[in-house]
C-alpha cells in the first residue's frame, strides 16, 4: 500500500479535517504541557477507577460522538435540500450515512447512557463504588479505543460505506474493497467487549451491593432500567461480537459464512445482526424510559405511579425483544408464517410499551408539576415518542410494511424513537444530574432555548419525511430528480436538521456560560430529589459517595425521611474506615494495545496485529497476578473531607 | 472491593480451570477432525458435533461458570441465578430455532432453486428446506 492510498486525498473537506484534527491535537498538547497537567491527567482520569469520573468520561466521549455524528448528518441533509445537488458524491454519501448510524448507535446512545448509568445507579443504590471497579475501567477505554479506531477511517483508508447494518454480500471484500468496513468490524468489536463488561459489571453491581434494607422492589426506577437492560446486554452482545468475527473472517481469511461463494448465506448476517440489533433498541431505550420515570415523578412531587407495573412492563420488553428481529426485514421472502409470527409479536410489544406511558401520564395526574427543563424533555419526550410509536405499529404490519420498507417513512420511524426517546433522555438525564457531576446546575433559561429550538427543529426535519417516505422517496440515495416533486419537503426537512444543530451549539454555550456564571450548589439536593443520590451532603458526593452506608426503608427512601424532617445528620463516631479500590492505568495501556491490534487487522498487517494481541494479553497476565486488594479510607480522612465540604 | 472476599475463597493450584480449558481445547479439535478429515456423511457430522458442542457448553457451566454453586446467604441471589439460567435457555432457543426456522422457511428455497447445478450447496441447508417447501409452495 503506498502512502497516497494510506491516507484519503483529493477531497477538500477531508483536506479541512485532516488540518482541523492536528491542530486540536497541537492545541492539547500545548495546554497539557504548558500548565504541566500531564500528571493530573494521568492521576486523576487515565487510571481512575472512580465510577463517576468514568461516567463524566463516557458523557465527554458520547458528546464528541454527537457532534462528529451531527455533522455527518447535516453534510447528508445540505446535499439533499435539493435535488440533484452536487455537493457530495455518491461514495462519499454512502460513507457518511454509514459512519452517522453507526456512530450515534454505537459511540452515542449507548455511552451516553451508559455514562449516566455510572455516575448515577451507585449514588442510587447507597453503594460506594461497582462491583468491579477495575474492570469499568476496561470497560470505558475499550469503548473509547473502539470509537477513536473507528473516527480515525475517514482520515486514514476511508470510511465503512456499507450502511450500519453492513448487510453481505455489500460488505463483502468484492463490494466493498479496502480497510474502510474493517474499520467497522473491529472498531466494534473492541467496543463491544467494554459494553459486555459493563452489562456483567451492573449487574452485579445492582443485585449484589445495595445499601441494607434495599430490596428489589425498594429499587428508584432508573436503577431498575438499569438492571434490565444490563441483562439484555449479556444476552444480545454476544450474538454481535460473533456476528462480527464471522464477518471479519470471511474479509480476512477467506472464510464463506456470509459470502455469495462458497455456500455462504448472506442473508444469515442480516438475520444475526438484528437477532442483536432489535434487543439493541431496548439497550437503548430502557435507560431512557428509567430517567424520564425519575424525573417525571421528582417534578409531579408524586411517588411514581404503577411503580410494578413499570417493572413488569420492563421485563416483558425485555423477554419479547428477542422475538421481533425479523420485522427488520420482513421483505427478505420468509414465507407468510414467519412473517404473520413476527408481526404479531412486534404489535405486542407495544403493549407493556403503552402501560408505561400510561403510567407517566397518571404520575402528573394531580401532581404539582414543575416546568424545569429536564421535565420539559420529559413532556417531549412522550408527545414525541408516541408518535415514532404508532407508526412502529404500522411498520410491524408485515404486508404494509412492503410499502413502507426501506423508505423514509421508516427513516423518520426509528429517529422519532431514538431522537424523541433515546437522545430526548440524554439531554434530560444530563441536565438533572448535571448538579450531582459538576456542582452547579445547568441555566435554566438557556435549557428552555434548547429544548423549544430542538424539538421544533426536530418535527420540521423529520415530520415531512413520513410524507416523503409515503411518496416513494427510498433512504440512503444520495440524489433524485427534479419531476420526483421531492424538492420542496426535503428543503424544509434540511432546515429543520439545521436547528437541530443549532440548538446543539446553544447547548454548549450553556454549558460554558453555566460553568462561569452558574451559582454554585451547597447542598446535594439540587432539585428537592426523592432517590439516594440527592442525600449526599454536598453537591458532588466526595470519592467514596457515601461517609456512611444509609439504611433504606421504602421506596423514596430520602424524599419520605425529608417529609418526616427525620434527614439523618452525619456523627463523627458513626465513621468507620472506608475500603476503596486503587486506581491503575493497565485498562488504558491494554485498550492502547488493543488499539495496535485492531489498526493492524484492519489493514490486514498481521505482524501489528499479533503484537498488538500479545500486548493484552500480556497486560491481563500481569492483572493476574497483581495482589491489590485496595486501600482504606482513615476515619481522620473521612472527617475532614465530611466537614471540609460542609 | 470484591476482590477481598475472592481471594479468600481460591486455594492452591486451580485443576479445576486447567483441566476445562484442555477439554475444551480438545474437544474443538476433535470437532475439526471430524469435520475435516473423516469421511462420514453430512447428517452424522453435525449430529457429532452438535453433540460436542453441548459437551462443551455443559463443562464450561460446570468448570467456569459456578453452576453448582448454591448461595447460603440468600433465596434471592438463587432466585435470581435460576431466573438468569432459564433466560439464557430462552435465549439461546430462539436464537438457534428461530435462525433456522427464519432462514429455511423461504428465504433458503429461493437459494436452492436458483443454485440447483451446485450440489455442494445445497446439500447444507437441505433438511430444512424440503420440510418448508410445502407449504410456502402454494403461496407463490
Amino acid at each position: 500500500m503506498k502512502w497516497d492510498e494510506f491516507f484519503v486525498t483529493g477531497d477538500p473537506m477531508i483536506y479541512g479535517a485532516d488540518v482541523s484534527i492536528v491542530l486540536t491535537m497541537v492545541g492539547i498538547l500545548f495546554y497539557l504541557t504548558k500548565y504541566k497537567k500531564w500528571k493530573w491527567l494521568w492521576d486523576e482520569w487515565l487510571t481512575t477507577v472512580d465510577h463517576k469520573k468514568l461516567g463524566i468520561m463516557y458523557i465527554v466521549s458520547a458528546v464528541l460522538m454527537l457532534f462528529r455524528g451531527g455533522v455527518d448528518a447535516l453534510l447528508m441533509r445540505t446535499q439533499l435540500a435539493v435535488p440533484e445537488a452536487k455537493f457530495l458524491d455518491s461514495q462519499h454519501y454512502n460513507e457518511i450515512f454509514t459512519t452517522h448510524g453507526t456512530i450515534m448507535i454505537i459511540f452515542m446512545a449507548m455511552p451516553f447512557l451508559i455514562g449516566l448509568i455510572n455516575v448515577v445507579v451507585p449514588l442510587q443504590i447507597g453503594a460506594r463504588d461497582v462491583a468491579y471497579p477495575y474492570l469499568n475501567a476496561v470497560s470505558f477505554w475499550t469503548f473509547f479505543i473502539g470509537a477513536m479506531l473507528f473516527n480515525i477511517s475517514f482520515v486514514i483508508g476511508g470510511s465503512p460505506s456499507a450502511g450500519w447494518t453492513s448487510y453481505m454480500p455489500l460488505a463483502s471484500n468484492e463490494l466493498s474493497p479496502g480497510p474502510g468496513q474493517n474499520y467497522y468490524l473491529l472498531g466494534l468489536q473492541i467496543a463491544g467487549i467494554g459494553t459486555l463488561l459493563t452489562g456483567i459489571n451492573f449487574l452485579v453491581t445492582i443485585l449484589k451491593m445495595r445499601a441494607p434494607g434495599m430490596t428489589l422492589f425498594r429499587m428508584p426506577m432508573f436503577t431498575w432500567s438499569s438492571l434490565v437492560t444490563m441483562v439484555i446486554i449479556i444476552f444480545a452482545f454476544p450474538i454481535l461480537t460473533v456476528a462480527l468475527a464471522l464477518m471479519t473472517f470471511d474479509r480476512l481469511f477467506g472464510s464463506h459464512f456470509f459470502t455469495l461463494q462458497g455456500a455462504g448465506m448472506d442473508m444469515l448476517w442480516a438475520n444475526l445482526f438484528w437477532l442483536w440489533g432489535h434487543p439493541e433498541v431496548y439497550i437503548v431505550i430502557l435507560p431512557a424510559f428509567g430517567m424520564f420515570s425519575e424525573i417525571i415523578s421528582t417534578f409531579s412531587r408524586k411517588t411514581l405511579f404503577g411503580y410494578k407495573a413499570m417493572i413488569w412492563s420492563m421485563l416483558l420488553i425485555a423477554g419479547y425483544s428477542f422475538l421481533v428481529w425479523v420485522h427488520h426485514f420482513f421483505t427478505m421472502g420468509s414465507g407468510a408464517l414467519v412473517n404473520s409470527v413476527f408481526s404479531i409479536t412486534t404489535m405486542a410489544i407495544g403493549i407493556p410499551t403503552g402501560v408505561k406511558i400510561f403510567n407517566w401520564l397518571f404520575t402528573m395526574y394531580r401532581g404539582k408539576i414543575q416546568f424545569t427543563t429536564p421535565m420539559l424533555w420529559s413532556l417531549g419526550f412522550i408527545v414525541n415518542f408516541v408518535i415514532g410509536g404508532v407508526t412502529g405499529v404500522m411498520l410491524a404490519m408485515a404486508a404494509a410494511d412492503y410499502q413502507y420498507h426501506n423508505t423514509y417513512f421508516l427513516v423518520s420511524h426509528f429517529h422519532y424513537v431514538l431522537i424523541a426517546g433515546t437522545v430526548f433522555a440524554c439531554f434530560a438525564g444530563l441536565i438533572y444530574w448535571y448538579p450531582k457531576m459538576f456542582g452547579y446546575k445547568l441555566n435554566e433559561r438557556i435549557g428552555k432555548w434548547v429544548f423549544w429550538v430542538f424539538t421544533i427543529g426536530f418535527n420540521v426535519c423529520f415530520f415531512p419525511q413520513y410524507f416523503l417516505g409515503l411518496d416513494g422517496m427510498p433512504r440512503r440515495v444520495y440524489t433524485y430528480s427534479e419531476e420526483s416533486g421531492w424538492g420542496p419537503l426535503n428543503m424544509v426537512s434540511t432546515i429543520g436538521g439545521f436547528m437541530m444543530g443549532i440548538a446543539f451549539l446553544i447547548l454548549v454555550y450553556n454549558m460554558y456560560y453555566s460553568f462561569r456564571y452558574a451559582k454554585r450548589e451547597t447542598t446535594g439536593d439540587a432539585w428537592d430529589g426523592r432517590t439516594l443520590e440527592w442525600s449526599t451532603p454536598t453537591a458532588m458526593p466526595p470519592f467514596y459517595n457515601f461517609a456512611k452506608i444509609p439504611e433504606v426503608t421504602g421506596l423514596d427512601h430520602f424524599w419520605r425521611q425529608k417529609q418526616a424532617g427525620k434527614v439523618e445528620k452525619l456523627k463523627a463516631e458513626d465513621i468507620k474506615p472506608i475500603h476503596m479500590p486503587s486506581n491503575s492505568g493497565v485498562p488504558f495501556i491494554m485498550a492502547s494495545f488493543f488499539f495496535v491490534a485492531g489498526f493492524g487487522m484492519v489493514f490486514d498487517w498481521m505482524w501489528m496485529a499479533i503484537a498488538g494481541m500479545i500486548g493484552v494479553f500480556a497486560t491481563l497476565i500481569y492483572r493476574s497476578f497483581e495482589y491489590n486488594d485496595g486501600y482504606y479510607v482513615s476515619v481522620e480522612e473521612v472527617i475532614e473531607t465530611e466537614k471540609i465540604s460542609k | 472491593m470484591a476482590s477481598k472476599t475472592a481471594a479468600n475463597e481460591h486455594h492452591g493450584f486451580p485443576w479445576k480451570h486447567l483441566i476445562g480449558f484442555v477439554l475444551s481445547i480438545v474437544l474443538t479439535l476433535f470437532a475439526l477432525w471430524i469435520a475435516l478429515e473423516t469421511d462420514l456423511s453430512m447428517t452424522w457430522i453435525l449430529i457429532i458435533i452438535f453433540g460436542f458442542a453441548f459437551l462443551q457448553a455443559a463443562l464450561q457451566l460446570l468448570m467456569f461458570m459456578h453452576v453448582t454453586e448454591n448461595s447460603t446467604k440468600s433465596n434471592l441471589t438463587s432466585r435470581v441465578q435460576i431466573g438468569n439460567i432459564l433466560f439464557a435457555a430462552f435465549v439461546a432457543i430462539v436464537i438457534v430455532i428461530g435462525s433456522v426456522w427464519v432462514m429455511t422457511a423461504g428465504h433458503a428455497k429461493h437459494d436452492k432453486n436458483q443454485h440447483a447445478p451446485k450440489t455442494e450447496n445445497h446439500e447444507n441447508h437441505g433438511g430444512g428446506s424440503e420440510h418448508d417447501s410445502g407449504e410456502h409452495g402454494s403461496h407463490e
